[in-house]
């Protein structure tokens, strides 16, 4: 659309020079010069330290801190994209630059992060940046300033002389006023002029950064994030079968049970005779192991506690019920969109259930707290370890499910103990839509 | 008795009102919602409340949660709640109101035990207390947890708090300073979740948990 109010839009537009397109445009190439300055001395420093110290070993954490010195960079320049392109906050952003790791603790993340392409495209944009790039965008908004700058600062300056002289430009001298303040008009006449070059070049300039710093997939973005709607939709639709079936289940047949248990429990008090006696006693009891198992099926289709209370009743329930010991620190202050609560309950549920079955734990802990639009859930125990997600167990759903909401599911679980999962989610609060769920 | 009694299924209402009178009690209403619940009981006056948890309008604990208004509003009112849910989150609200004297909370499937329903629901209405068995396995379980967490000297020192002695003559018993008992002792008080600026006495609430765990 011509009139969204990007950069490069905005140029082709007659009330550019009017706007406030130009300054930002001088104030994203401004802003380049002290990040640029600053990126050079890092790279410089790791490099000259890391290479110097190498050869004793403790230069070899520097160097690998160079090779991910890309990384926070990026974000920052992914970040200052938005000074010109405000009509679409993080467009870039969203996509996440890099995959989540694949594991908990710094060398999984330190793994992920030297196998993707990504970090290494960062670091040489780095490197471009501290050499190439902002020397010049600092010559050219440097030039546009001083000149304007200059020429319209004439009469101050002039004035701050004495009314003796000034040297406009340094090329000509000025002895009065009338000239002092043409030059100021002609600044004046060229600050125009020099808006559209700066507004080319940062358009250019935001263009480059876009290019080497977007996921290189950004083709497939549109329909990733459809692949993404749809899956959610699935499992949208799932958890409403199950709930639909959990109240069938409630409002039909547990009922209807209660009420056969209750009109045998009546014929045994007419007291009927032996062979009869015996029988009624049976089918008293068969109804009565039936609610049970009943009553356990429907909790484990969709507890009504998770519905009414929220997840912290809800996992405490569970930990009741453990056969190992579990502790509960769950801080979710309010409640969470439906979908997040039952993902994670059910995510807690799994972990809780591999304790039991397969840690040889004596105690458990599932602790949690919610914050900045984010839950993270650690189920811990003190078993023997060993425990992975992959090979069709039900923790590979889990990692499934979170991953539908957005979140994602890591195992830390070494030979010998002791395993921890943790889990994160974006949680927003019910009633806010979170933004990788809008449909 | 006088019943009011809440149950939204006809199948079953019908079934637990033929019930009762069998046993000489009287249904003088029959709500199908949380409302008409509170409507009935404000205009029958009944001796006892007998409602299901879950109820319209949104299938939540609506019957749970019109229970306990009324009995923050007339304290004395005895309440038996029939649940299908093992849930001490459930029980422990029912408890907690009004001192828990005369509320009762049953599973549903006890209903069929009809004459030892029918004599909960006696208790209930002369004001004892009853939980169904399930939920009493579960709520003693959560109890048991917090003593766990207690070393093996500090469940020594609240042995013996409980048998009545002062930190003076517990000290002694375990050949220690006094300090350390104290010592002990905030610790346990810790554990135990009961904060310093508890105004009921901490020393009986931390044995009190001990007797019950």
């Amino acid at each position: 659309m011509p009139s969204s109010p990007g950069l490069p839009q905005a140029l082709r537009q007659r009330g550019y020079v009017l706007g406030a397109w130009p300054w930002r445009a001088a104030l994203y190439l401004l802003t380049s010069v002290p990040l640029g300055i600053a990126t050079l001395t890092v790279l410089v420093l790791l490099t000259v330290a890391g290479g110097a110290l190498s050869v004793v070993l403790i230069g070899i954490p520097l160097l690998l801190t160079l090779v991910l010195a890309g990384i926070p960079l990026a974000a920052l320049e992914r970040r200052r994209l938005r000074l010109l392109d405000p009509r679409s906050p993080g467009r870039v952003a969203r996509l996440p630059a890099h995959r989540e790791p694949d594991g908990t603790g710094l060398s999984s993340w330190l793994r992920t992060r030297l196998q993707e392409r990504s970090t290494w495209r960062e670091l040489g944009y780095a490197v471009l940046f501290a050499l190439v790039l902002w020397p010049l965008e600092a010559l050219a908004v440097g030039s546009a300033l001083t000149v304007c700058g200059g020429l319209i600062a004439a009469p101050a300056v002039l004035a701050a002389s004495g009314g003796e002289e000034v040297r406009v430009l340094k090329i000509w001298l000025a002895h009065s006023y009338p000239p002092a303040f043409a030059a100021l008009l002609a600044g004046v006449v060229l600050l125009p002029v020099f808006a559209y070059p700066l507004g080319l070049l940062a358009a250019g300039r935001a263009m480059l950064t876009r290019q080497l710093l977007s996921p290189p997939e950004t083709g497939l973005a549109s329909r990733i994030q459809e692949l993404g709607r749809s899956r959610t939709r699935l499992v949208d639709a799932f958890e409403a079968e199950r709930r639909r079936i959990e109240r069938d289940l409630h409002d039909g047949a547990q009922q209807r049970l209660v009420a056969l248990s209750m009109t045998l429990g009546l014929a045994r008090l007419e007291s009927p005779e032996p062979p009869l006696a015996g029988l009624l006693a049976r089918a008293h009891e068969e109804a009565g192991v039936a609610l049970v198992e009943i009553r356990e099926l429907i909790r484990g289709i969709h507890p009504q506690v998770l519905t009414d209370r929220g997840l912290r009743a809800a996992v405490e329930d569970v930990a009741d019920r453990s056969v190992v010991p579990v502790d509960v620190d769950l801080d979710v202050p309010e409640r969470l969109l439906e979908a997040v609560e039952t993902g994670v309950y059910f995510a807690v549920c799994e972990a809780l259930a591999n304790v039991a079955k397969h840690s040889g734990a004596g105690r458990a802990r599932v602790t949690g707290r919610a914050g900045r639009g984010r839950l993270v859930v650690e189920v811990s125990d003190d078993g023997v370890g060993g425990a992975v997600t992959s090979g069709g167990t039900g923790l590979e759903g889990v990692a499934d499910r979170l991953s539908v909401l957005g979140g994602h599911l890591l195992l830390s679980s070494p030979v010998g103990g002791p395993t921890v999962f943790r889990l994160e989610v974006p949680a927003p609060p019910a009633g806010k839509p979170p933004t990788n769920r809008r449909t | 008795m006088r019943i009011v009694l809440a149950e939204d299924s006809v199948l079953l209402r019908e079934g637990l009102v033929g019930l009762l009178e069998r046993f000489g009690h009287q249904v003088v209403a029959g709500a199908g919602t949380a409302d008409e619940l509170i409507a009935a009981v404000t205009e029958h006056r009944p001796d006892i409340v007998v409602t299901d948890v879950r109820m319209p309008p949104g299938f939540s604990d609506e019957g749970l949660r019109a229970a306990i208004e009324l009995r923050t509003r007339q304290p004395d009112l005895p309440v038996l709640v029939l649940s299908q849910y093992v849930q001490r989150a459930y029980a422990e609200d029912l408890l907690d109101s009004a001192d828990g004297r005369g509320v009762g909370y049953l599973l549903k499937e006890r209903i069929g035990h009809v004459e030892e329903f029918v004599d909960a629901l006696q208790r209930v209405g002369a004001g004892d207390t009853v939980v169904d068995p399930e939920v009493v396995r579960q709520l003693i379980r959560h109890r048991r947890d917090p003593l766990s967490r207690l070393t093996a000297r500090e469940q020594e020192v609240l042995a013996l708090m409980a048998e009545g002695k002062s930190n003076a003559s517990v000290a002694a018993a375990m050949t220690v300073s006094e300090g350390t008992v104290s010592k002990h002792f905030g610790s346990i008080l810790g554990k135990l979740d009961l904060s310093l600026d508890d105004t009921t006495n901490r020393r009986v609430l931390a044995v009190l948990a001990y007797l019950r765990g």
